[in-house]
């Protein structure tokens, strides 16, 4: 999990990700900086993202995002 | 829809880009996010620069400069044109059509058939299936299809989502009768229920442009300001409508046509951006290399003309000796999506031709 929370960090540096129960709902991430995060997380974890799980319910916690990351082949 | 063009055969395609080239990073300061996480999108997304043309310069005005080179070059003879078809989402005027504007321009044969289609990322596809019904009942002719946009004019240079991509340009395509040609198995689908995610709200007959749609706001409130005389995208309802629409519709179209995946030399499809390209191509478990993507970093998403700017741009002196495999695939507003199974060579000329538009 720190490595999600390490990118997220990364990726908006002026956010506090910590005090969001949800990413999108809360307006942290819209569908570009989605876009931005996937590049990462394939890049970081060498993993293919399959196209149909980019959908917003998979990105509105570091939770969220690490069982998608599990789930496309990737090791926290 | 679902049908097998007999007989019909592309022999010329040209590609007329504006010579004006706008760098991404030129353009970082003009949206309200931190350039850091603007400039994060150039890798993925292919934003590198993009092609746009001049403040007066119109649709016709790309189509009539690739006309001039096509036969100042000799490539053809205005006699054997025997039909014009436009395809485009923002044409001069609404009346009257492009297709009349070039006719006039050339003085061409009053015989000559002039059609306008109005079609925004398909505006190709779209216009190669009514040049092949045309050339039907047109045996002797040749007929040309045009897909051209200027829609940098209609695009807010404050929406980060839509402005770094959008490019201008025009393609044109020579389509005639050849005996010896294959068969053009052909797939085209329509959802008209979800056409809000890609529109331009204002300037037609529902809502005229005013001081009042001219004026810039974030409505959605995630940071890019547009008006309603500009073209608004839901970006990711069109990603997931793509993601899932596509993958299927190639499926089918190549068991129309009875072939293969593999035994397709190219699938030359829409370019909406690098990360929707790539993502298609994992879905569909096609080799990069035989999905060219690389235009819209160059160019820009020239809507409607970017298959012809792909095939000018990346395979312009194969598509001069033998003949290969194609699948053309477009998707866009409407929501319209198609796909085409074509032989693809043998041209007589393919060219990407910079004019000063």
């Amino acid at each position: 999990m720190e490595k999600i929370d390490g990118i997220l960090q990364e990726l908006r540096p002026e956010l506090d990700y910590h005090a969001s129960k949800n990413f999108i709902e809360d307006g942290l991430l819209d569908s570009f900086d989605l876009v931005s995060l996937i590049y990462e997380l394939e890049t970081h974890f060498n993993i293919s993202i399959d196209a149909l799980d980019i959908i917003p319910e998979n990105f509105v916690s570091a939770q969220s995002i690490a069982e998608l990351v599990k789930k496309n082949g990737g090791v926290l | 829809m679902k049908t097998v063009f007999h007989h019909k055969k592309i022999t010329g395609l040209l590609s007329v880009i504006p010579e004006q080239t706008v760098r991404f990073e030129d353009e970082v300061d003009n949206y309200t996010f931190p350039p850091r996480q603007t400039l994060r999108l150039q890798k993925v997304m292919g934003y590198k620069q993009h092609c746009i043309v001049k403040e007066n310069t119109s649709t016709s005005d790309l189509c009539i400069a690739g006309l001039e080179r096509i036969l100042n070059q000799g490539w053809l003879k205005k006699e054997e044109i025997g039909g014009i078809v436009v395809s485009t989402a923002f044409p001069d005027y609404f009346i009257p059509p492009v297709s009349s504007l070039i006719h006039g321009r050339f003085a061409l044969d009053e015989d000559t058939i002039c059609v306008d289609v109005s079609q925004g990322c398909v505006a190709f596809l779209w216009g190669l299936i009514e040049a092949f019904m045309l050339a039907e009942r047109i045996p002797d002719k040749k007929i040309l299809v045009f897909a051209s946009d200027v829609l940098s004019k209609r695009v807010s240079k404050k929406d980060r989502n839509s402005y770094p991509l959008i490019g201008d340009a025009a393609g044109i395509a020579v389509v005639e009768n050849d005996e010896h040609a294959g068969d053009v198995h052909t797939i085209l689908r329509n959802r008209g229920d979800i056409d809000g995610v890609l529109r331009i709200p204002a300037g037609g007959s529902r809502l005229a442009c005013s001081p009042q749609t001219a004026v810039l706001r974030d409505s959605d409130g995630d940071g890019n300001l547009r008006a309603l005389d500009n073209l608004t995208m839901r970006g990711s309802d069109v990603f997931n409508f793509v993601q899932t629409a596509v993958p299927p519709l190639i499926t089918d179209v190549m068991e129309y046509a009875g072939t293969s995946m593999d035994a397709v030399d190219w699938f030359l499809f829409h370019q909406p951006n690098k990360f929707m390209l790539r993502k298609l191509a994992e879905k569909l478990e096609i080799p990069y290399e035989k999905m060219p993507m690389n235009t819209v970093e160059e160019f820009g998403n020239s809507s409607g003309a970017c298959i012809p700017v792909n095939i000018t741009y990346n395979l312009a002196d194969g598509m001069k000796k033998q003949k290969q495999r194609c699948c053309i695939s477009a998707f866009g507003s409407g929501l319209t999506w198609g796909a085409m199974v074509i032989d693809l060579g043998e041209m007589d000329f393919c060219e990407m031709f910079i004019s000063d538009c």
